[in-house]
């Protein structure tokens, strides 16, 4: 029997000297930024807002309305190819007036590049931001998570609902600066609330409607499903 | 006395036919005297069950869900309509702690999230750490985090081997593949004295150096170790029943799987030829001399065999290593992250006060950011820190690979049966220390 898969090469050392290296002595500011970021700037000019390099990583502020605009094209267009959405997450500085930025890391993967894209929300508005979901489907789950942890709302997601903590959670985003570590509730309403949770309930209206389950859930949470209730509590 | 022979004749009260033409039998009830009682048939109707979706909850109390995942699922007899995954119940808010501890300090957090993969995860986040401070680790660190890290990797991929076998059937290999575990873990111990969270990095090298004679080990563990993967290799890789489990199970195009942004040997299955080892690589991964297997179909057999590969690859890269392991410190000689040493710090007031500030203020890197990904067993792992100058992190965010990599679960289960969801499951390779957090 032949092996049944190849065993590839890529990037190895002994194929040339085009196979990348471990990068050394990285300056903290300044050195060669990544192409790619000279493109955006000719292709969509205002909207991009700013660009540095940070530690050998090339960071492009973008203007959050036109987010999507530009990833779309980074995905689409030939010379980019940024078909790898590495991680969506969002960061909050201890200086409160500073703006939240929403940062995507992408990777080209066939011309190895990395490109971090972020944009800035201010936070006397709404925190949103277009879903890049419809280009990449492994924003599904990193979308939800930030919305989760951060409360930013991915305008366009399928189906934007928290993920790491329950449904009925009330405390709040969990990784925003003013969220207390130990929880906005005290211990003990914290262990109430988790005492008087319906374990029966955990399932979501979706769920719900797979089928007869619903017929079999308990007549009062039924009643409560019916008046809106997305989920027992 | 000899025991007599003897016919029990069983009188089966059979009262007609079902639907199907089959004899209908009713159990012997019989009267106090013994006398066989008739009893009435139960009417046996079949019920339509066509087009009648049901509703089954798998976990998270399941051990086949690799911890405590959640799957809702939606039957069509026995196969899978959709699949609703819930995560979160291990969920221990890692990030949020990290934002409250400094570089150091946030280590034994790394241990704690993907527990397999611990020394890689240690690895992963001083690599991190070191480019926020801009510093360079000495060659002999280098060399010892690349052991290290395909240590981890060897003993990652050998629980999941073991428990997927369990998953799927076969319960030998899994004694084979964590008897090869102990061995590992047996140097972890000797190296730095735990066995699960070692713990084994600190920012600018490493907590202890190797202790004497433990290169012999190792070398003894690798030059054994190939035997056990040859065995479990010629148990399952041509079994029956494990190809029929397998093959053509979970199938992700290339396409899919990087529109997913599966990585690891997920994304490798799939036949996409993306390791960060040789792609953006570190530690010098460029001069080692190893393969990355690709697989062609991205089913759950090539996963199989991409990961058997992939043992053997670390292998290789470790009896490179152990030829390459230079002499030398292990720690850089930056006053700004390590610790003088104790003699000094208790004769020199220098010192003193050097060890002093950098145990209760803890060494603080300039502003900037820094996301440096690395090769883990699950796939990238990416570490994202952002520094404003103080020695705690304003954010620290892990990329979780077997995140992502469960995020197409629902892709891959979909019109398939019940029990291969299962099989698909294992070929994840989950652990929800890393998808919870």
């Amino acid at each position: 029997m032949t092996a049944p898969f190849d065993i590839a090469h890529a990037g190895s050392a002994n194929k040339g000297s085009d196979a990348p290296a471990t990068p050394r002595n990285v300056p903290n500011r300044g050195g060669a930024p990544n192409p790619s970021a000279a493109d955006l700037k000719a292709k969509f000019g205002t909207a991009i807002r700013r660009v540095d390099v940070v530690w050998g990583e090339t960071n492009v502020y973008v203007a959050p309305e036109a987010a999507l605009d530009i990833i779309r094209w980074l995905h689409d267009d030939a010379s980019q190819q940024y078909d790898y959405l590495v991680d969506v997450t969002a960061v909050e500085y201890r200086d409160l007036e500073q703006p939240i930025e929403v940062v995507w890391h992408l990777r080209s993967l066939p011309y190895r590049r990395f490109l971090r894209v972020k944009a800035q929300l201010t936070k006397n508005r709404p925190l949103e931001i277009p879903s890049v979901w419809s280009i990449y489907k492994s924003a599904d789950w990193l979308e939800r998570e930030c919305f989760d942890m951060f409360g930013i709302t991915f305008v366009g997601h399928p189906d934007l609902r928290r993920i790491l903590m329950w449904e009925q959670y009330r405390e709040g985003f969990p990784l925003r600066k003013d969220f207390p570590l130990r929880g906005r509730f005290s211990r003990a309403e914290q262990l109430r609330q988790a005492l008087a949770a319906n374990p029966e309930a955990r399932y979501s209206m979706e769920e719900l409607t797979i089928a007869d389950a619903f017929e079999d859930l308990p007549t009062d949470m039924r009643q409560r499903l019916r008046g809106g209730e997305r989920t027992g509590e | 006395m000899a025991t007599q022979k003897r016919t029990v004749d069983v009188a089966l009260s059979t009262t007609g036919v079902d639907a199907q033409g089959r004899p209908q039998r009713v159990p012997l009830v019989t009267a106090d005297d013994g006398s066989p009682v008739a009893v009435e048939a139960p009417p046996m109707v079949e019920p339509d069950l066509a087009g009648e979706h049901m509703l089954i909850n798998i976990g998270p109390q399941h051990p086949a869900t690799h911890g405590v995942l959640r799957l809702v699922l939606e039957l069509d007899g026995e196969t899978v309509v959709r699949c609703i995954p819930h995560v979160g119940y291990l969920h221990c808010g890692f990030e949020k702690l990290g934002e409250y501890r400094q570089y150091n300090q946030i280590l034994p957090l790394t241990d704690r999230e993907d527990y397999l993969n611990s020394m890689g995860n240690n690895v992963g986040h001083v690599m991190t750490a070191e480019r926020l401070f801009g510093i360079e680790i000495t060659e002999r660190c280098k060399v010892l985090r690349v052991i290290a890290c395909e240590l981890s990797r060897i003993a990652s991929h050998l629980v999941w081997l073991g428990t997927t076998c369990i998953d799927i059937g076969a319960f030998t290999p899994f004694l084979w593949a964590f008897q090869q575990r102990e061995y590992i873990y047996d140097l972890i111990e000797l190296w730095v004295g735990a066995r699960l969270t070692p713990t084994i990095t600190r920012v600018g090298g490493l907590a202890a150096d190797i202790p004497d004679g433990w290169m012999d080990n190792l070398r003894n563990f690798i030059a054994k170790f190939p035997n056990t993967v040859e065995e479990i290799d010629r148990m399952l890789t041509k079994n029956g029943i494990w190809v029929g489990r397998t093959v053509g199970l979970g199938i992700l195009t290339p396409e899919e799987a990087v529109n997913y942004g599966l990585s690891g040997p997920m994304l490798r299955a799939s036949g996409v030829a993306y390791d960060v080892r040789k792609d953006f690589p570190y530690y010098d991964y460029e001069t080692y001399d190893f393969d990355v297997p690709v697989g062609t179909n991205g089913d759950v057999y090539d996963r199989y065999l991409v990961r058997m590969e992939e043992l053997r690859q670390s292998v290789r890269i470790v009896e490179q290593a152990i030829k390459r392991l230079p002499d030398g410190p292990i720690n850089v000689d930056d006053p700004r992250v390590i610790l003088p040493n104790k003699s000094k710090a208790t004769s020199e007031m220098e010192s003193m006060i050097h060890h002093f500030k950098l145990v209760m203020e803890g060494p603080r890197p300039p502003l900037g950011e820094a996301y440096v990904a690395m090769e883990s067993p699950k796939g990238e792992k990416g570490y994202y820190m952002v520094s404003d100058g103080t020695s705690k992190p304003v954010r620290w965010r892990i990329r979780p690979p077997s995140f992502v990599n469960l995020s197409a679960i629902p892709k891959m289960v979909e019109g398939h049966l019940l029990s291969d969801v299962i099989a698909i499951n294992a070929s994840i390779d989950i652990v929800m220390g890393e998808i919870d957090r």
